[in-house]
């Protein structure tokens, strides 16, 4: 249903002084249910690249075609998850879980009943009162994945959504989207900045360079979704690879990585 | 419950500060415009029959204005701070008349309204109104794109972005408008009633200091500071209640 197709696409901003071009050519093609993650230095794009594929900024040239249609405003079953995760601090844990299905005009009760049903499926049922200026940081995550499960996304885009949290809530929630990927089987684009997470979360890695941002590389990574994935050798090797790939762009310092 | 004990407590300890403030300030100046704590309440529950049609005059008055600028004000400012065009038109016609004190209009009200409510109604509406409307345009201004990025990637129209995002995210500040323009209704309150019409708390304070009855206007200036009192204890109330998120998590 949603494979993902990105038709030499390019982005310019129409800045005060200047433009700034922020994407230029880009091709990628998403099989359905396929998992890939971006990774490049902040500036190449990646963030455009995925609002450019949610339809909330139209490309300059080419397109985006999502489950065959022409991407032009927000599409039904994607979800977009951001770095803060994009919860209203004004709505309970259950208001904001329902939300995406109030605003497209579903029926309260199974709004309610699919909202929770999500919940509980990312351990917050028992949550549902509370704000989330009351959630640590990782449940809040929770909470975001909770609103695109209730929306029963098919093509989940997610940028930087774990790099607010510390070490172990962050390998907790990668498990958790790992699982759920695995579960469920839906499309998934995980733009971030840990090589390591690329790794764990990206049957492709592609990596990106700046100004303009365009793929400068596409690493495959056959082993991601294997059980205890993260102790294998090959985990590390590809680690080692994206490592050279990202100094080559300028993301590392020369000598030791800064990632 | 800790926390409710704790503010009584706090309430309390100002009311006795007040009073022994008040009292020495008495003791001090020696004059009838300025009676004892004692023989000023005293006074008070004494006038309370008289006080009272007129306290329900100036409560009137004053909640209307509010509503009515708060109604008008508050919208109107949560658009222009939404709306770049909305704001290009009428924001300089804000800024140019948002610092002309308008209380100075009185008069012309008075000839062109008349007196009574509607020219002390129209001139505490104004002033709210204009408080009220460069406070929400600000709010409307500082709300998070990324709160407004996440709504529109669920499909939220421009209204659904209005009454999810914008409103919700600016109400806080609404409210501390709003009990800011509540001290300065109840200041203009008494300035109008002072000359526009025979009733009201205004009326009675000026009525009786021009007859020298300082009792009297002792304990109508003490219903003032009491309506002043209550109207902010309840803007508070509904406060607490509508913005329950704002205080959560602290």
């Amino acid at each position: 249903m949603a494979d993902v197709r990105v038709d030499s696409v390019s982005l310019t901003y129409h800045g005060v002084d200047a433009d700034v071009p922020a994407l230029s050519g880009v091709d990628l093609a998403l099989a359905e249910g396929e998992a890939i993650a971006i990774i490049g230095p902040s500036g190449c794009g990646k963030s455009t690249l995925l609002l450019a594929m949610a339809g909330l900024l139209a490309p300059t040239t080419g397109a985006v075609v999502v489950a065959g249609e022409a991407v032009a405003r927000p599409r039904l079953r994607t979800s977009l998850i951001l770095q803060d995760f994009g919860l209203l601090p004004w709505k309970t844990v259950l208001a904001n879980a329902e939300l995406g299905l109030r605003i497209r005009h579903h029926p309260p009760e199974e709004s309610r009943r699919r909202a929770l049903e999500a919940l509980t499926r990312v351990g917050l049922e028992e949550f549902l009162e509370l704000f989330p200026s009351e959630l640590s940081g990782g449940m809040r995550q929770r909470l975001a994945l909770a609103r695109a499960l209730a929306l029963d996304a098919d093509l989940l885009l997610m940028d930087e959504p774990l790099s607010a949290l510390d070490a172990l809530t962050r390998e907790d929630l990668q498990d958790l989207l790992l699982t759920l990927w695995r579960d469920r089987g839906h499309t998934s684009v995980l733009v971030t900045h840990s090589i390591e997470e690329a790794v764990y979360l990206g049957r492709r890695v592609l990596v990106m360079s700046p100004r303009p941002g365009r793929i400068a590389a596409v690493v495959d990574n056959p082993g991601m979704g294997d059980p205890g994935y993260r102790e294998t050798e090959s985990f590390h090797a590809t680690c080692v690879e994206l490592r050279g790939l990202l100094a080559a762009e300028g993301a590392l310092h020369r000598g030791g990585g800064a990632l | 419950m800790r926390g409710w004990r704790r503010k009584a407590l706090g309430y309390v300890g100002a009311v006795a500060f007040m009073l022994v403030f008040w009292e020495l300030a008495s003791l001090l100046f020696h004059n009838p415009a300025l009676p004892l704590p004692a023989d000023g309440l005293g006074q008070f529950v004494e006038q309370f029959p008289l006080l009272l049609p007129h306290f329900g005059y100036s409560t009137f008055r004053v909640v209307a204005s509010i509503l009515l600028g708060l109604a008008v004000g508050a919208p109107l400012g949560l658009a222009l701070g939404r709306s770049e065009r909305a704001d290009l038109v009428f924001g300089p016609l804000v800024f140019l008349n948002y610092p002309v004190p308008k209380a100075v209009f009185l008069p012309v009200f008075l000839i062109l309204l008349g007196i009574g409510n509607s020219s002390i109604i129209s001139l505490i509406t104004l002033i709210v109104f204009f408080q009220i409307l460069v406070t929400a345009r600000d709010a409307a201004r500082s709300i998070p794109a990324a709160s407004v990025l996440s709504v529109r990637s669920l499909g939220a129209n421009r209204w659904q972005v209005f009454t999810h995002v914008v409103v919700p995210g600016a109400m806080p500040e609404i409210f501390t408008a709003l009990r800011i323009s509540a001290g300065t209704a109840v200041a203009v309150l008494f300035f109008s009633e002072t000359f526009a019409g025979s009733t009201g708390l205004g009326y009675f304070v000026s009525d009786a200091w021009g007859r020298v009855q300082f009792d009297e206007m002792f304990a109508g200036i003490l219903a003032m500071a009491l309506l002043g009192v209550v109207l902010y204890e309840v803007i508070e109330w509904v406060e607490a209640r509508v913005c329950r998120w704002a205080r959560a998590g602290r």
